[in-house]
């Protein structure tokens, strides 16, 4: 029995989580898949006073399309149905080819996409494919909720725009433009093992059949996902290269990494590019 | 009942169990010591080994990232449950006997279970299939190459 003691609140309904949540602050957590806060509290590294377990509430898994064709994607949803739901394979082909990358499969099958989104860690998968893809969250409070853009919801290492009373409910990923094309690639030491660099590219072609925007994503290249957009998939690997400020370790030099983070790029717009073609 | 320990009722290989436990209380931790299930085994805890990995509601999950708690009004398979009866292995176990599929054993009762549901789920298993579904389990003995053929061999028998 490795973690501190906490008080277990199961929910009993959202309204009820988010009161909790109120009462608590930062003292307390939500427990969702629990894939990475159970872990940093068998450490200690993580001690919170209170755990208020979403699990309960199963009306809170779910995918489902909503206006103009968006995806849109609940609080409990497991990285599992990610994987596997041909909604997601359809609407956002980027994220479901994203997913298998996650960790290992009994991971997947207990791992929340919010929860995944709302630990905020550089090195995942998802918070890339979700900035790449343009998403929104909806952030829920006792007092209301709000509507947060992916872009404005990364702020650093494990560090989100989340207040402390709020829950990220859910996850609105919209459409795909016309003549739109997707691509997720990333290398890693071994299969499941967080990325070298992971990159989620997406490439829109004009209507004569070339490059019109080309967006990536990167995963472990800085603090936070990064960012970048250009209209020539060259241009692009290269101020992927020049901009990124990617971790250094014993897996991998941050020279190694920057190179890397460029082929990816490139390689990733390319497919991308053909896909949206198709 | 005081405030950092939670009432829980679960079935664990068809058998029922009702406990008070400390709302800390990992899951792995309850099937090895409050139920004395010590088939489960418990290696890195925190979710790399994959030794203590379980069913719940039939999908398999790393016990050592649950807590107790958290299994109240669920079904889970351990190893245990595995085999028909008491002097029967299942067909999994007896490939893994015939095949070399272990040497330590360490590691072997999460493989079992994770297999488990995997050939649930998919009958005819192509060898990189059956690698990526073993991935979340570690083994330090036998450099995978027997485990493999040993889920093969299990596929075709049940088949």
């Amino acid at each position: 029995m490795k973690p501190a003691r906490f008080r277990y609140v199961a929910a009993e309904s959202i309204e009820h989580a988010l009161a909790a949540k109120a009462e608590q602050g930062d003292d307390a957590k939500f427990l969702a898949g629990g894939q990475s806060l159970v872990p940093a509290m068998n450490f200690r590294l993580a001690q919170p006073a209170t755990l208020i377990d979403l699990n309960p509430l199963r009306d809170l898994d779910y995918v489902r399309t909503g206006a103009g064709g968006a995806l849109r994607i609940g609080a409990l949803t497991r990285h599992r149905t990610i994987e596997r739901d041909a909604l997601v394979a359809t609407h956002a082909p980027l994220l479901h080819e994203a997913a298998p990358h996650v960790a290992h499969p009994q991971i997947r099958n207990r791992g929340t996409l919010c929860g995944n989104l709302a630990h905020a860690d550089p090195a995942s998968e998802f918070p890339a494919a979700v900035l790449a893809l343009g998403g929104r969250l909806r952030a829920r409070s006792r007092r209301g909720e709000r509507w947060i853009d992916a872009r404005d919801f990364f702020r650093g290492v494990f560090t989100t725009a989340l207040a402390p009373d709020e829950l990220l409910a859910e996850v609105e990923l919209p459409a795909l433009a016309a003549r739109t094309g997707t691509c997720f690639l990333e290398v890693a030491r071994r299969r499941g093992d967080y990325a070298l660099v992971g990159v989620a590219a997406t490439v829109t072609l004009g209507a004569d059949g070339k490059v019109a925007t080309a967006r990536v994503a990167l995963c472990n290249a800085g603090a936070m996902p990064v960012v970048v957009a250009a209209s020539d998939l060259d241009a692009a690997a290269e101020e992927v290269r020049r901009t990124i400020d990617p971790p250094e370790n014993v897996h991998a030099t941050a020279a190694f990494r920057r190179h890397l983070a460029g082929v990816l790029t490139r390689r990733a717009l390319q497919t991308a590019a053909e896909r949206a073609g198709r | 009942m005081s405030d950092d320990r939670a009432r829980l009722t679960t079935t664990v290989n068809g058998t029922r169990y009702e406990r008070d436990v400390e709302a800390r209380m990992l899951l792995a931790d309850f099937i090895r010591h409050d139920l004395g299930l010590t088939g489960t085994h418990v290696g890195c805890e925190h979710g790399v080994c994959g030794a203590c990995t379980i069913l719940v509601d039939g999908v398999p999950v790393r016990s050592c990232l649950m807590f107790a708690a958290q299994a109240n009004g669920c079904a889970l398979t351990t190893v245990e449950g595995l085999a028909p009866a008491p002097d029967r292995l299942h067909p999994l176990q007896e490939a893994f006997r015939d095949a070399h599929g272990l040497q330590c054993g360490f590691c072997t009762p999460g493989i079992l279970m994770t297999m488990k549901a995997f050939l649930a789920e998919n009958a005819n298993p192509s060898e990189a299939e059956i690698r990526e579904a073993l991935s979340g389990n570690l083994c330090r003995c036998t450099g995978y190459q027997h485990i493999v053929d040993a889920v093969k061999l299990a596929a075709e028998r049940t088949r």
